[in-house]
């Protein structure tokens, strides 16, 4: 009988025991654990080859690729896990180029004594998101450190895709003139994450909004193929990447806060805590910036796909040497939405 | 979001600025300090200025708990933290508030020391009670607000029975700030906008002093941006009929005699110091808290024998200059220079609250397009 074998029972049996040293020596507890976890999950065509990598035809046109390192806690949230994230924060960088998501790979790294059945529900939590987005995981990679010289896991996920003919999107190419657009609510996630935080629990229905956007994006790029920017409010939120883009464009933003969309629960968590929903991370939600003339049909769009019914047009590009964001607030007054130093942090008095 | 879009209204905001701006008599200057960094927060963030007249200033107290607490103090918990080697638990904006030598807790946390940041002082009870062969010392810093909630952790921590828990104590008072700033600082202003959250402990009395004995309104007011209007209206009002009185503009929290639980509370724990140094006022009298000796045992200060030497502040950095409201964070010349949020010089621009945060956070495009 396997080391796995052992832990698992029966096959379907509830996983028990932890992640071992040996699960990462690469001998057949290794194998093992890719067999009876890794693949058992994630099963496709290309993984099922076995090899120590995918190969497969490429399309014609321009290609993207990106990666992204996932670390959480906790690891489990409401509305998601480290599993699903990987998964979606890897779609969406690859999509917010336009691109159509073909391949991911994942790179896990264990922590000694973490235990196998939480494993199982992340990787299963994976294979789930995976399927449902229709992109498949063709290749990975585990290695296990020693306890104490992790956080339980860490997953790496890498994806490619291909750009469609005549579709341009880059952070560069916004425009004075140009409009913003949101996708829907901001600081779902982060609050959901935070919520669960080991030293600050509050009673919350807000789950994390963690979704793969790829097929929204065809959407758009299909009704308007000049979209200019399409970029994804992940950590630092709609303030630190409007910075992104204004920085990379050489344009000013002006935002109406009153447009912004926001749910009340997370608003008042904001509230509660002393922190600035503009800088709450955000994993199902996407920015656009298209030129004037084509705002309303994007806006149409965007608002016809499930994973955008609260879109909203949230503001402009204009002429500004220095490059700043600025908003005028819903009390009628005007600040800046500044780059933020360090993590939100709640205020003391 | 209920009781709080309310407060932060536009149409209301508008009524306000249209009668402020009709009360406000061109001729003079209205010169307002509000005492709170959370008042100075609010008139940055929800961009109050766009809706004042130009003759309508203010000028930004020192009431920001990180940003009065001088170095010397700061070195205290580095020495705890890393020659004591306890855990050191507090609140976030403390951890990069810059030391002697540019040091900060978070650079000592990064090469080894124990330093967690907490959101409330009950988080370092429960670090204690779960790490029993471990030193926690709660760094306690703050306002009348903050030390209610300190003075219960130490009853908690003497009925439990905690042997490896304490409090590093920097609390400190508005009164005798505000005396001070009249009296030695040689503030020049024409009324005050008084403390939100402090008051609510504390009451409206303490403030009648004031208004007697200098003859400057003092408009208590809540952090939304229109009670922030409403209350320098109130001041603008009393100037131009030549009043200087104690007025409430939060009654939906402040009473005259404030939150006596609390004050009970907080008067059994602790006990005033003779004096205390504050960045940018100096030694203040009776202006900060300190344990009781029935609670010494909780006490870090006797626990570790702790010696505070007073430490200059960085060279060119004006913040005790704006934390007496002498000058502007724009009058410094390391602000947006060598000083900035990501990496701060002095304390003023690295909380929240502090004034020169404000003005760079949210403010910076006022300078630009000056």
């Amino acid at each position: 009988m396997s080391v796995i074998e052992a832990r698992f029972g029966a096959r379907d049996a509830k996983l028990s025991g932890a992640v071992e040293m040996i699960h990462g020596a690469g001998g057949r507890a290794t194998a093992e654990l890719i067999r009876t976890l890794f693949r058992r999950h994630l099963d496709n065509p290309l993984l099922a080859q076995g090899n120590d990598q995918a190969a497969f035809a490429v399309e014609a046109g321009r290609m993207v690729m990106t990666t992204d390192a996932h670390v959480i806690a906790p690891l489990f949230f409401p509305g998601g896990d480290i599993g699903s994230l990987a998964v979606h924060g890897t779609i969406n960088d690859v999509a917010m180029a336009g691109a159509r998501p073909l391949y991911l790979s994942a790179a896990f790294v264990l922590e000694e004594g973490f235990p196998l059945a939480d494993l199982d529900r992340i990787v299963a939590s994976m294979a789930a998101a995976s399927r449902a987005a229709g992109v498949p995981i063709v290749t990975g990679d585990t290695k296990v450190v020693e306890k104490g010289k992790g956080d339980g896991v860490f997953i790496t996920t890498t994806g490619i895709g291909v750009v469609p003919e005549g579709v341009e999107i880059s952070g560069d190419r916004a425009r004075p003139g140009d409009v913003v657009l949101l996708s829907g609510s901001i600081g779902d996630h982060g609050i959901a994450v935070l919520s669960k935080r080991e030293n600050l629990t509050f009673e919350t229905e807000i789950l994390s909004d963690s979704a793969a956007l790829h097929t929204l994006v065809a959407e758009m790029v299909a009704a308007v193929p000049g979209i200019r920017v399409l970029r994804d409010p992940t950590r630092g939120g709609l303030g630190a990447t409007l910075n992104e883009i204004a920085q990379q464009s050489r344009v000013g933003i002006r935002l109406e806060e009153a447009a912004i969309p926001i749910k009340p629960d997370v608003s008042a968590a904001c509230e509660l805590l002393g922190l600035d929903p503009l800088y709450i991370a955000n994993e199902g939600k996407l920015i656009a910036i298209a030129p004037p003339d084509k705002a309303q049909l994007l806006l149409a769009a965007m608002r016809a796909h499930p994973l955008a019914r609260d879109a909203a047009i949230i503001g402009e590009a204009t002429q500004d040497p220095h490059a700043f964001v600025q908003m005028r607030t819903r009390f009628g007054g005007n600040r800046m939405v500044d780059w933020l130093a360090g993590d939100p942090l709640p205020r003391i008095c | 979001m209920k009781f709080v879009d309310e407060f932060r209204d536009q149409a209301l905001a508008m009524g306000l600025a249209a009668a402020i701006a009709r009360e406000a008599v061109p001729a003079r200057r209205y010169s307002i300090m509000e005492f709170c960094g959370g008042h100075t927060h609010a008139i940055f963030r929800y961009g109050v200025h766009d809706l004042m007249p130009e003759n309508v200033g203010f000028v930004h107290g020192p009431g920001c708990p990180v940003c009065v607490l001088p170095i010397g103090r700061i070195d205290n918990a580095l020495e705890l933290a890393e020659e004591h080697g306890v855990i050191l638990c507090s609140y976030g904006d403390m951890l990069r508030v810059p030391a002697s030598k540019r040091r900060s807790l978070l650079k000592a946390k990064a090469e080894g020391a124990d330093v967690r940041m907490v959101y409330s002082v009950d988080d370092a009870l429960r670090i204690a009670r779960g790490n029993p062969s471990r030193e926690v010392v709660f760094f306690a810093i703050g306002f009348e607000t903050t030390t209610p909630p300190t003075a219960v952790a130490l009853r908690t921590a003497k009925a439990e029975g905690l042997k490896n828990f304490s409090v590093f104590c920097n609390h400190v008072l508005t009164p005798a700030a505000l005396n001070h700033l009249l009296t030695a600082a040689g503030l020049d202003v024409d009324a005050f906008i008084g403390p939100s959250h402090v008051s609510s402990v504390i009451g409206s009395r303490p403030y009648e002093y004031f208004t007697e004995t200098f003859h400057r309104p003092v408009v208590i007011a809540g952090f939304e941006p229109l009670d922030v209007m409403q209350a320098a209206l109130m001041a603008i009002r009393q100037l131009n009929e030549g009043r200087a009185e104690v007025e409430n503009q939060y009654i939906r929290v402040v009473t005259r005699d404030g939150n006596r639980k609390a004050r009970t509370i907080v008067d059994e724990v602790f006990e005033r110091r003779e004096g205390f140094e504050w960045r940018g006022l100096g030694a203040v009298p009776d202006s900060a808290l300190r344990i009781r000796d029935s609670y010494a045992a909780f006490d870090a200060e006797k626990r570790f024998s702790i010696v505070t030497r007073s430490a200059p502040d960085a060279k060119s950095c004006e913040c005790a200059e704006i934390l007496r409201g002498a000058k502007k964070p724009v009058d410094c010349k390391l602000f947006g220079k060598g000083c900035t949020p990501d990496s701060p010089v002095g304390s003023c621009m690295v909380s929240s609250e502090g004034a020169c945060a404000a003005y760079w956070t949210y403010g910076r495009f006022r300078q630009e397009a000056a």
